[in-house]
């Protein structure tokens, strides 16, 4: 009964199905919602702790953090997860650890793509321009304050695309929890495989994490519009609700590259604040 | 040290004071042995070429560069490096801070901070380093912004203003801090030439009305002419000639002196 013309027979029968199988749907769609938010925050917390100690100054702690994202950059995502449900219990006492199957994949989700954020929050902050932190060193600000009170805030803006698109690679990424016994979205899809045949159950999977990650680019958009707005680039959120729907990254005053290139040229002028050049 | 200068000798102790400063970037040498001082309560223009080193004077005195020989003292204080034992000793960037704490420093670029509003930008500071209260601080910067001519915009956020009335909160925001030595860096380069004199008018004012040492670069030789105590004309890395701006002005010695002056003017 595959193949297209299957594919649309069967709608009807497995559309049905859909409905009578909604509950544990709806538990996978929740187990991948919460593994891909528990994930993001610990992404989140690495990114932080070891995208400022990649700026160190310090020599050992620029190092550690420096092996420490290559290791999770470099190595594959199913082999994280693997070796954190299955070598980690074999570890002698005290290391052996067995792991509740969402923990797995939290960890390993949270470690793989908060190395690859790491590189995005050590970029953002990069690119905050010199006068900022000399304006901070005339100041006599502590490097500490000004680091979370200054640059920080707007970097935060810079970063937040790169993130977004992050957030999304690990949403999809979380598809294969199942495999440690996670039963997520994509479980509950195999499950209605056995019923409806790949055709309908895949296509149903691609629109169902399609939406979920809808949901991201617009909590993302938010966010972006508002961090934009803080440093003075771009309009209130209130002014423009209708670029919450937009591709990541983009913005109204042109594409991506537009703003990369508008961006650019607002650093090397060191004007800070004067990004808002439309 | 403090303890062993009496009142009477505090005058003659220098505001700043460079001693064998050398200022290397690469190979580059940029100060070659420099040697001047500045008295408190004195304003001295630096002038010169560019590339002549005068912005990195200023950047050295607020520790934004780091010295490659030589020594720079605040009131007396050693700022970067202090001889020790007849060792050069580089100072912990902390008490650095401490010192810097009495220098401000206006820039080309304002470097107001975008992500804050125009009373945020002022009173970071004061509240942080100086620990005064929020209130106090406020009523501090409403004042100076008063003086500055900017009192209507305290709630804007940077990116709203203008180049000169940006320029006019760097302003506020470095006196905010009460300093005993002003830097002043070029502040009408980047300005549109019609914001220039509000700028400038904002700074005869400043320098008007207060005691503040300052050090200034700039190429506005007419506002160099009104607020200056004394010139200092630059080039490769050393002073040339130096004296009263009327004398540099009106009849400058140096022949590099006077074909820079026939230049900008």
């Amino acid at each position: 009964m595959d193949g297209v013309i299957g594919f649309i027979q069967d709608l009807g029968p497995n559309l049905q199905l859909v409905l009578e199988r909604m509950p544990m749907i709806l538990d996978g769609v929740f187990i991948t919602l919460l593994a891909s938010v528990l994930g993001a925050a610990l992404a989140l917390f690495i990114a932080f702790a070891f995208g400022l100690a990649l700026l160190a100054k310090n020599v050992l702690v620029r190092g550690v953090a420096r092996v420490f994202v290559e290791f999770f950059r470099g190595t594959s995502l199913v082999v994280q997860l693997f070796w954190l449900a299955f070598v980690l219990p074999q570890l002698p006492y005290p290391l052996g650890f067995q792991l509740d199957p969402l923990l797995v994949g939290v960890l390993a989700l949270g470690l793989n793509y908060g190395a690859y954020a790491a590189e995005v929050v050590r970029g953002s902050i990069g690119s905050v321009p010199t006068g900022q932190y000399e304006a901070i060193s005339a100041l006599s600000l502590s490097p500490a304050r000004g680091m979370f009170r200054i640059v920080i805030p707007q970097a935060w803006a810079l970063m937040l695309p790169s993130l977004s698109n992050l957030w999304i690679q690990l949403l999809k990424g979380s598809a294969i929890v199942g495999t440690v016994t996670l039963y997520d979205l994509f479980f509950q899809v195999e499950q209605l495989r056995d019923r409806t045949g790949t055709w309908f159950a895949y296509s149903f999977a691609l629109l169902a994490y399609y939406l979920i990650a809808w949901l991201i680019v617009i909590l993302m958009n938010g966010l972006e519009i508002r961090a934009k707005h803080q440093i003075g680039r771009g309009p209130a959120l209130k002014d423009s609700w209708r670029s919450l729907f937009r591709a990541p990254g983009s913005t109204p005053g042109g594409g991506r590259s537009a703003r990369v290139v508008r961006d650019r040229s607002v650093a090397k002028a060191g004007t800070a604040g004067e990004g808002g050049l439309a | 040290m403090p303890e062993n200068t009496a009142p009477t000798g505090t005058a003659d102790v220098p505001h700043i004071e460079f001693r064998d400063v050398v200022k290397k970037f690469g190979d580059n040498t940029v100060l070659d042995n420099l040697n001047f001082t500045v008295s408190k309560g004195e304003r001295v223009t630096l002038i010169g070429p560019s590339g002549s080193g005068k912005t990195t004077i200023l950047r050295l005195v607020m520790t934004l560069e780091e010295l490659s020989g030589g020594y720079i003292h605040i009131g007396g204080t050693p700022l970067q490096y202090q001889e020790q034992g007849g060792k050069r000793v580089r100072i912990s960037d902390k008490r650095r801070r401490r010192t810097t704490t009495g220098i401000g420093m206006v820039f080309q670029h304002f470097n107001l901070f975008p992500n804050m509003t125009v009373m945020e930008n002022i009173v970071e500071a004061p509240i942080n380093v100086m620990g005064l209260k929020k209130a106090e601080a406020e009523a501090k910067a409403e004042a100076l912004l008063d003086k500055v001519g900017m009192g209507w915009k305290k709630d804007a956020r940077p990116n709203e203003l203008s180049g000169g009335q940006q320029q006019r909160i760097a302003i506020a925001r470095a006196l905010a801090m009460d300093p005993e030595i002003l830097l002043l860096d070029e502040v009408t380069s980047a300005l549109d030439p019609e914001l220039v004199g509000e700028v400038l008018a904002v700074l005869k004012d400043i320098a008007a009305e207060t005691d503040i040492s300052m050090l200034i670069v700039t190429h506005e030789m007419q506002f160099a002419r009104d607020v200056s105590d004394r010139v200092m004309m630059f080039d490769q890395g050393s002073v040339i000639e130096e004296g009263l701006p009327d004398k540099i002005f009106s009849e400058p010695e140096n022949q590099r002196t006077q074909d820079f002056l026939r230049a900008v003017l």
